[in-house]
C-alpha cells in the first residue's frame, strides 16, 4: 500500500502544525500522538497515527465500523493496558508528557483522562455516589460538605441536577437511558478531568436525549478537552470544531470540521461523508 | 478494499420459492404438532416419574420419623426421701449427686401396683422405667434440693421398648367376655381358674387351629409364646393362661387378684394378644403392668425434647442428636472460615489478577478435576496428612472441618468465578476509567456485586459438606460419643455419619430415630438451598 507516503505526510502536517501554534503564540496541543502503532496479539488494529489535539474544544473521530476509533481514544488514557493481547507503540504525550513512561502513574493519569462509554454504564449504586465515586477514590475532597459541592456542581454541569435532586439516594440505574448517560458524564466531570474522551455516547440514546448530550458537550468544550467518537456525520458536524477521519487503521485525514465536510482532501473521506461506504 | 467494498452487489436476486400443495402442507403441520405433543408427553412422564419417587420417598420417611418425636411418660408421685438422697442432711452436692435415685424411681412404680412378689415380676415393673428416669430426677433434685424430703408429682421416661408399645401395635387384641361364673383358686402365684359346662371348648378349638395338641403328661392343652397369649381379667387382677382345659385354665397370676369370689359371668374377660410373646420386646407380664399404669391415668405422651437436647447413647430413648448437631456446627464452622475466604480469594485472582497462560490454565483444569474427585479421596488425604503427618486430634471436628473445606473449595472457587464473571465488564471499566485501580475496582465494585452469587455458591457448597459422610468416616469422627462437644478439638459425630451409626442399629426405636435424624437433616438442607435461592433472587439485578 502506499503507507509509507502517507506516513510521512502526516508528520509533515503535524509538525507544520505544531510550528503554526508556535509562531501564532498560540499554546501547543493538549494530546499529541507521534507514530502510534496498535496490535491485538498479531492483528495491526492502528498504523502510524499521527494527531494532534488542541487544548479546549470537541474533536471529533470518525470512521467506518472497525477502523479503531474506538481503539485510539483507548490509548489516550491506557484503558487498552486492561486488555491483554493489547501493545502499543508510539508515542501519545499529554501536555508534552509521555503518557506510556514508565514513570507515569497510570491511575492519575486516568483520573485526568475521563471516559464516557457508549452503553451508559452507572454503578448500580445511588446516583450521589456514582458522582462521588471518583472525587472519594482520589481524596479530592476535605469532607462532606465539599463532596456534597462537586456533586451538585458536576450534576449541573452535566445538566442532570435539576431531574435527580430530590432523589439523589435513588439507584443511578433506575435513570432512563439519556439520564444515565447524563450521570456518566457527571461522574467523569467529577474528578475535574483535563481531557474527556466520548466513545459514541449517543448511540444507545433517542433523538431528544442526544440533544441534550450535544448541548451538554458544547457547555463543556470550553472547559475541557473533548475527543468523542461517533458514526453521526451531523453529530460530528454540530457538536466539534476539528474532526479526524479513519479507515481501516490509518488516520487518513484530519482538518477542521469544516473542511472535512466541505473540502475534503482525500477520495476516501469523500467517499464516507458522502455515504458511498462505511 | 474499497473497491471491494463499493462492488458489492447491491441487489440480491429473489429467493427462490417451491410451490407446496395444500395437502402435503397441512399433512407436515399435523406431523409437527403429533411430534411436539409426543415430546410434551414424555417430558411430563418423566416429571411426573421423577415426583413421585421424590414424594414416596419423603414420605416414607417422615411417617417413619413421626414416632420418634415423641416419647412416653409415666407421671408418679414419687417421695423424694431425704435418708437416700440427702443422709447427712447437710445438703452436700456431691452427695446429693451420688444418691441412688433409682431406688427413689422403683419405689414410686412399686406404689401404683401394689402386692406384686416374685424377683421376675419385679423385675418387668422396674424395667418398664428407662434408666433415664432416675437421672432425669437427680437433675430435678440438683436443681431444686428443697424438694427433697417431698412428695412430688414428676414425669418419668417409659424405656424404649415400653415407648414402641405404647405408640404401636403390639397390643392388638380381642377380648371375650365370661359366658359362664369363673372360680379363681387363690389371689397370687400359680392358680387354678375353675368353669362349668365346658365353658372353654371355643378356646380349646382355637388353640387346637393354632397347632396346639392335648398334652397327656399335662392332662391339658399347654400354651407357649410361639402362640397368641391369653390372659384372664378377673377380679382386679389378671391370669395368664398356660394350660386350658375344656373346664379350667391355668397359670400364673401376672396382677393380684382382689379376691377369690366367683366372677360372674361377664365381669371377667378372656382376652387374646394376637402377637405371640416370643415375637415382640415385650412380655404379657409388662402389657399387663403398663395396662394397669395406663388404666390409672398415669401415662403421658409428649414431644421429645431429649432427641434435641441429649447427645448419643446406648438407650434408644436417651439418644439425641444434640451432639452430632453441635458437631456438625464446628465442622461446618471449620469449613466455613477457612474455603470462604481462600476460594474467594482464588476466584478473584484467577479471575482478575492471574495472567492468561499455560500455568493458570493447568490450574483452572485441575480446579475443574478436583470438584469430581470423590469425597472419599480427600478423607484418605485428611486421614494420610492431617492425622498421621500433622498429629492432629482423631474424631475432632478440626480435622473433618479441614477435610471438608478440601472437599468444598472447588465448588466455591468455580462458583465465585462465574459470579464474577457475571459482572459485566461496563462496571469494571467505568471504575478504571474513573482512575481507580484495578484492585479498588474489584472490591468497590465487582465483589459487592458478585456477593450474592457467592453466598448462593457458599452454601450449596456447605450443603454438600453438611450432608458428607464418607471422608469423615476415615478420620475417625464415626466413634460412638456421648458427650456434646464443646471445642472443634473436641472427639465429634457430625448429623450423616450419626444416622449412618443408628442406621446400623437393631433396636426398632434406633431405626426410627435414624428417620428423625434424616428429617432434621433433610430440613437443613431444604433451610439452606431455600436460603441460596433467595438469596439469589432478592439480589437478582438487571444492569
Ligand atoms: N479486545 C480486542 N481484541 C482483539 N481485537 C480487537 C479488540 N478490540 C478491537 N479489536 C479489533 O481492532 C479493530 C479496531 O477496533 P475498534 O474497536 O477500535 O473499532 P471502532 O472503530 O471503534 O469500531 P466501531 O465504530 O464499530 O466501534 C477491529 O478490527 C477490532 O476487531
Ligand atoms: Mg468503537
Amino acid at each position: 500500500m502506499e503507507n509509507s507516503t502517507v506516513d510521512l505526510s502526516a508528520i509533515e502536517r503535524v509538525e507544520a502544525a505544531r510550528t503554526a501554534h508556535l509562531t501564532a503564540g498560540a499554546k501547543p496541543a493538549k494530546v499529541l500522538a507521534h507514530d502510534v502503532n496498535v496490535y491485538y496479539g498479531d492483528k495491526h488494529a492502528l498504523q502510524a497515527v499521527n494527531v494532534e489535539i488542541p487544548d479546549r474544544g470537541v474533536m471529533a473521530f470518525i470512521g467506518p465500523s472497525g477502523c479503531g476509533k474506538s481503539t485510539f481514544l483507548r490509548c489516550i488514557n491506557r484503558m487498552n493496558d486492561t486488555i491483554a493481547s493489547c501493545r502499543v507503540t508510539g508515542k501519545i504525550t499529554i501536555d508534552d508528557q509521555d503518557i506510556y513512561d514508565r514513570s507515569l502513574d497510570v491511575v492519575q493519569l486516568r483520573a485526568r483522562v475521563g471516559m464516557v462509554f457508549q452503553k451508559p454504564n452507572p454503578f448500580p449504586k445511588s446516583i450521589y455516589d456514582n458522582v462521588a465515586y471518583g472525587p472519594r477514590i482520589h481524596g479530592l475532597t476535605a469532607n462532606k460538605a465539599e463532596l456534597d459541592e462537586v456533586v451538585q456542581s458536576s450534576l449541573e454541569k452535566a445538566a442532570l441536577w435539576n431531574e435527580v435532586k430530590d432523589r439523589l439516594q435513588d439507584s443511578g440505574t433506575g435513570l432512563s437511558g439519556g439520564q444515565q448517560q447524563r450521570l456518566c458524564i457527571a461522574r467523569a466531570i467529577a474528578v475535574n478531568p483535563d481531557i474527556i474522551l466520548m466513545d459514541e455516547p449517543c448511540s444507545a440514546l433517542d433523538p431528544i436525549a442526544t440533544a441534550k448530550v450535544e448541548t451538554l458537550i458544547d457547555e463543556l468544550r470550553s472547559n475541557f478537552c473533548i475527543i468523542i467518537v461517533t458514526h453521526s456525520m451531523q453529530q460530528a458536524a454540530r457538536v466539534s470544531q476539528r474532526t479526524a477521519f479513519f479507515h481501516l487503521g490509518t488516520l487518513v485525514e484530519e482538518d477542521s470540521t469544516k473542511t472535512i465536510f466541505s473540502n475534503p482532501k482525500d477520495q476516501r473521506t469523500q467517499d464516507y461523508i458522502t455515504g458511498r461506504f462505511g | 478494499m474499497t473497491d471491494a467494498i463499493s462492488s458489492l452487489p447491491t441487489q440480491l436476486p429473489p429467493a427462490r420459492r417451491r410451490a407446496i400443495p395444500p395437502d402435503v402442507a397441512a399433512a407436515r403441520v399435523r406431523r409437527r404438532y403429533a411430534s411436539e405433543r409426543t415430546f410434551k408427553a414424555l417430558g411430563f412422564g418423566a416429571l411426573a416419574l421423577t415426583a413421585v419417587f421424590l414424594v414416596a420417598l419423603l414420605t416414607s420417611i417422615i411417617v417413619k420419623s413421626l414416632p420418634a418425636f415423641s416419647e412416653h411418660r409415666a407421671v408418679l408421685s414419687v417421695l423424694v426421701d431425704a435418708a437416700i438422697v440427702d443422709a447427712d442432711g447437710k445438703r452436700n452436692a456431691d452427695a446429693i449427686r451420688a444418691a441412688d435415685y433409682a431406688s427413689l424411681t422403683r419405689a414410686a412404680i412399686t406404689a401404683v401396683i401394689p402386692g406384686i412378689e416374685g424377683r421376675t415380676a419385679r423385675k418387668a415393673l422396674n424395667g418398664l422405667l428407662s434408666s433415664g428416669a432416675a437421672d432425669d430426677l437427680r437433675d430435678r433434685v440438683i436443681a431444686n434440693p428443697s424438694i427433697i424430703g417431698t412428695t412430688i408429682k414428676t414425669p418419668m421416661l417409659f424405656s424404649d421398648d415400653v415407648d414402641l408399645y405404647l405408640k404401636g401395635d403390639t397390643g392388638r387384641h380381642t377380648a371375650a367376655l365370661g359366658a359362664a361364673e369363673l372360680t379363681p383358686s387363690d389371689v397370687k402365684g400359680d392358680i387354678t381358674l375353675t368353669a362349668a359346662n365346658q365353658s372353654f371348648a371355643a378356646l380349646i378349638a382355637d388353640l387346637e387351629r393354632e397347632g396346639v395338641a392335648n398334652d397327656a403328661e399335662a392332662g391339658a392343652h399347654v400354651l407357649d409364646g410361639r402362640i397368641p397369649s391369653r390372659v384372664v381379667y378377673i377380679n382386679g387382677g389378671a391370669v395368664k393362661v398356660v394350660k386350658a382345659t375344656a373346664n379350667t385354665l391355668a397359670g400364673p397370676v401376672l396382677l393380684p387378684l382382689s379376691s377369690v369370689t366367683p366372677a360372674q359371668a361377664g365381669s371377667w374377660n378372656l382376652t387374646t394378644y394376637v402377637q405371640p410373646e416370643s415375637r415382640r420386646r415385650i412380655s404379657d407380664q409388662e402389657i399387663v403392668f403398663i395396662d394397669k399404669i395406663r388404666s390409672a391415668g398415669a401415662i403421658e405422651r409428649g414431644f421429645n425434647w431429649r432427641f434435641f437436647t441429649s447427645g448419643d447413647s446406648r438407650e434408644p430413648e436417651l439418644a439425641g442428636i444434640r451432639g452430632a448437631l453441635i458437631g456438625t456446627a464446628l465442622t461446618l464452622f471449620v469449613t466455613l472460615i477457612l474455603c470462604l475466604p481462600i476460594g474467594v480469594l482464588a476466584a478473584i485472582y484467577l479471575e482478575e489478577f492471574a495472567p492468561k497462560n499455560w500455568l493458570t490454565d493447568i490450574i483452572e483444569v485441575n480446579i475443574n478435576n478436583l470438584a469430581a474427585v470423590p469425597s472419599i479421596v480427600f478423607g484418605l488425604l485428611g486421614l494420610a496428612v492431617f492425622l498421621n503427618y500433622f498429629n492432629l486430634p482423631r474424631s475432632a471436628p478440626l480435622v473433618g472441618g479441614l477435610v471438608l473445606a478440601l472437599l468444598v473449595l472447588p465448588t466455591i472457587i468455580i462458583s465465585a468465578r462465574a459470579a464474577i464473571k457475571a459482572v459485566p465488564p461496563s462496571i469494571r471499566e467505568a471504575a478504571i476509567g474513573l482512575g481507580a485501580s484495578q484492585q479498588q475496582a474489584v472490591f468497590h465494585h465487582v465483589l459487592p456485586l458478585a456477593m450474592p452469587g457467592i453466598m448462593t455458591g457458599t452454601i450449596i457448597g456447605m450443603a454438600h459438606a453438611l450432608g458428607e459422610t464418607a471422608p469423615l468416616l476415615m478420620i475417625g469422627m464415626v466413634a460412638f460419643i456421648v458427650d456434646v462437644p464443646t471445642s472443634i478439638s473436641d472427639a465429634a459425630t457430625v448429623l450423616p455419619v450419626q444416622i449412618y451409626l443408628w442406621s446400623d442399629l437393631p433396636e426398632a426405636a434406633f431405626q426410627q430415630r435414624t428417620a428423625a435424624a434424616i428429617v432434621v437433616l433433610l430440613g437443613f438442607l431444604f433451610a439452606m438451598n431455600g436460603a441460596a435461592i433467595w438469596l439469589r433472587n432478592k439480589f437478582e439485578r438487571r444492569w
